[in-house]
């Protein structure tokens, strides 16, 4: 049994439309997907916008409601909708959000921030709580005096440590990052990468990293999982998805990233030139009738691909 | 060397903040010739995208001063009525966000001929619309006529990107300044994108600048890099020698503090400190030099100038000569060319 279990999650939205209002094929936002990830982990969820990657990690936490499917955490079902028992989830997994900007309330403290989810969960004295947020500031890098200041007054690293220090002040297992850097300059993203790697070590904390840059997924994470239009294309490690990549989609992704080395670039342009004819020509064999991807199957232990065919 | 297409002169361009200016583009000298791709790179608040809206003087309540020759003209002081016969036709501008550069209650296609009206006013009505729709193919939009009738919110966020671009390009331009042009766009959609922009050079040997704080665009995109930090640039060079012989110390910190599709799970260098605000910069001495404070303050020229270490390579201040990272012995040049 894994620490977090996906099983065929599916999260359909109702779309109206027409004449009356009328119900209409609702938008499958996320497809049937299923997924492991051990205690200790990061697994990375890739794909471009719209791919429904965000949505999972929504599912997961109870921000969007599951359509059908199950999400298995520590062995006990997230969805049964026993509201008590998920009162006890909610503190084991967190979230930090994409936008340091929108996520902080710019009307409260940082003192209020951070102690939110300590007010929810657990009881302590008002000094206590000063204690706990000034030492949780102090973990992620900021001054202890800095409780009464306002989000403004931060620049977008410092509120974005901010919000790591309020997922984790109730220790929880499995943080949900959705895009945590990407609103970042690169020498801050380097700093909140780095530290979301120090806490995971010091907790042993488990990550489901949501991205869409491939440099930082391959940098940080240990599994991968390929998303489009609500599916699965290809999952494996880290080294399964970047050195052997199976699936068309998957290759195309990979060739796009940005190379670093300007001598490298006519070898590039002729790489994606042959990708890109690749992709045309097998787009049929690789993508069902409806544009969508084929069910996972296994290509080796850990490498799964979503291939037509047997099964 | 042929002479520039653009050439700016000590621009200085000041915001007023309580009584008092302060410039955020501090005395900055650049020049892009033709056919040629300079890329200015920098974090937030570095001034790259004030630097770009002096040279199409679109600040309304910023004082510009020095000068800027376009096509041997100085242009720095002409007025608004002047500028707009060039903005738009010789120079043109590419923006960040395709959803708030363009006009949600105009279909695409009238916008793009109101820019060819406004520079080719004697055009029918139909050798317009035949034009719009001709570039929209150009700009590599599936189905042109189709699209031409789509308003913003209907396309997506490449399909508008193209439509900015388009219109950008709709009468011509000699220089195109993109600001951020694929900041916005998924990373398939930004290599079409940029890929755009490669083949419009090729046909049309317009000058591009293009300001970004994206390595990996720059990289592939650009011949020469200048790089901006609190208004000022630091380091001018080609590409090849930018990516493998960077000599300020805030290049090389950057360079550093990028996760690279190739490395291992290393640790990533996190520069210290944060980019002062405009009303903070240090204006006297190295600006850099509170974010590498293990450097000796000797190190430092008290007032920084750019010194030609090679030819066509420029680096400010004296503290590239002493400067090392603080945890490793010897830094580790991740891209050595040949």
């Amino acid at each position: 049994m894994s620490f977090l279990e996906v099983r065929d999650l599916k999260v359909h939205f109702p779309n109206r439309g027409g004449l009356f209002s009328r119900k209409t094929q609702p938008i499958k936002a996320v497809d049937g997907i299923h997924f492991d990830i051990e205690q200790g982990q990061t697994y990375g969820l890739v794909g471009e916008s719209g791919s429904g990657k965000t949505t999972t990690g929504r599912a997961i936490i109870g921000l969007n409601s599951i359509t059908s499917g199950s999400v298995t955490f520590e062995g006990r079902q997230l969805t049964s909708g026993d509201l008590q028992r998920q009162g006890a989830f909610r503190r084991d997994i967190q979230m930090i959000f994409q936008d340091p900007y929108s996520s902080l309330n710019p009307k409260k403290r940082v003192l209020d921030i951070i102690s939110e989810p300590l007010r929810n969960f657990e009881r302590l004295s008002a000094s206590e709580e000063k204690a706990r947020v000034q030492q949780l500031l102090e973990q992620v890098g900021l001054s202890p005096e800095s409780i009464l200041k306002y989000p403004h007054e931060f620049s977008g690293g410092q509120r974005q440590r901010i919000g790591i220090a309020r997922a984790i002040a109730l220790k929880p297992k499995l943080i949900i990052a959705d895009e945590p850097v990407s609103a970042l300059d690169v020498s801050v993203q380097a700093q909140v990468l780095n530290f979301m790697r120090d806490i995971q070590k010091e907790f042993n904390l488990t990550y489901l990293l949501i991205s869409h840059d491939l440099g930082i997924v391959r940098h940080m994470c240990d599994q991968i999982g390929i998303m489009y239009k609500g599916r699965y294309v290809e999952q494996g490690t880290t080294d399964d998805i970047f050195d052997n990549p199976q699936h068309i989609y998957t290759k195309r992704l990979i060739s796009a990233i940005p190379d670093i080395d300007p001598t490298k670039r006519e070898e590039k342009y002729k790489f994606r030139e042959e990708v890109r004819t690749e992709y045309e020509l097998a787009y049929g064999n690789y993508f069902g009738e409806d544009g969508l991807a084929y069910p996972l199957k296994p290509i080796s232990e850990t490498h799964f691909v979503a291939l037509p065919g047997r099964g | 060397m042929n002479e520039a297409l653009l050439q700016i002169e000590h621009l200085t361009t000041s915001f007023r903040i309580a009584d008092q200016y302060y410039a955020a583009v501090d005395d900055v000298t650049l020049s892009v010739r033709e056919n040629e791709v300079l890329a200015i790179v920098g974090e937030s608040g570095s001034g790259k995208s004030a630097l770009a809206y002096s040279i199409m003087g679109l600040h309304t309540r910023a004082k510009t001063e020095g000068d800027i020759y376009f096509n041997g003209h100085n242009i720095a002081r002409l007025s608004p009525s002047k500028l707009n016969k060039l903005r738009g036709k010789d120079m043109s501008m590419i923006f960040q966000d395709p959803l708030s550069a363009l006009n949600p209650l105009m279909i695409v296609g009238a916008q793009i001929e109101e820019v060819i009206l406004l520079h080719q006013p004697k055009l029918s009505r139909k050798d317009r619309a035949d034009k719009a729709v001709e570039l929209l193919a150009k700009v590599g939009i599936p189905r042109p006529e189709h699209t031409y009738g789509r308003y913003p919110h209907e396309l997506s966020g490449g399909m508008r990107q193209r439509v900015i671009i388009a219109i950008a390009i709709a009468n011509g331009p000699k220089l195109l300044i993109a600001d951020e042009p694929t900041t916005a766009l998924d990373v398939t959609i930004q290599l079409q994108i940029l890929e755009l922009l490669r083949k419009l050079k090729a046909d049309s040997k317009a000058g591009i600048v293009l300001i970004t704080h994206d390595l990996g665009v720059v990289s592939e995109m650009a011949d020469r890099v200048a790089v901006m930090y609190a208004g000022q640039i630091v380091e001018i060079a080609d590409i090849y020698t930018l990516i493998s012989k960077a000599r300020h110390p805030y290049t090389r910190s950057l360079l550093q503090s990028i996760p690279t599709a190739g490395e291992t799970k290393s640790r990533l260098h996190v520069i210290q400190g944060i980019v002062p605000s405009l009303q903070n910069l240090p204006r006297q001495g190295c600006r850099f030099r509170s974010r590498i404070p293990w450097i000796d303050e000797s190190a430092h020229e008290e007032q920084p100038i750019m010194h030609e270490i090679a030819p066509g390579h420029w680096v400010r201040c004296s503290c590239y000569k002493h400067f090392r990272f603080p945890d490793s012995k010897e830094e580790e040049l991740r891209h050595v060319l040949p």
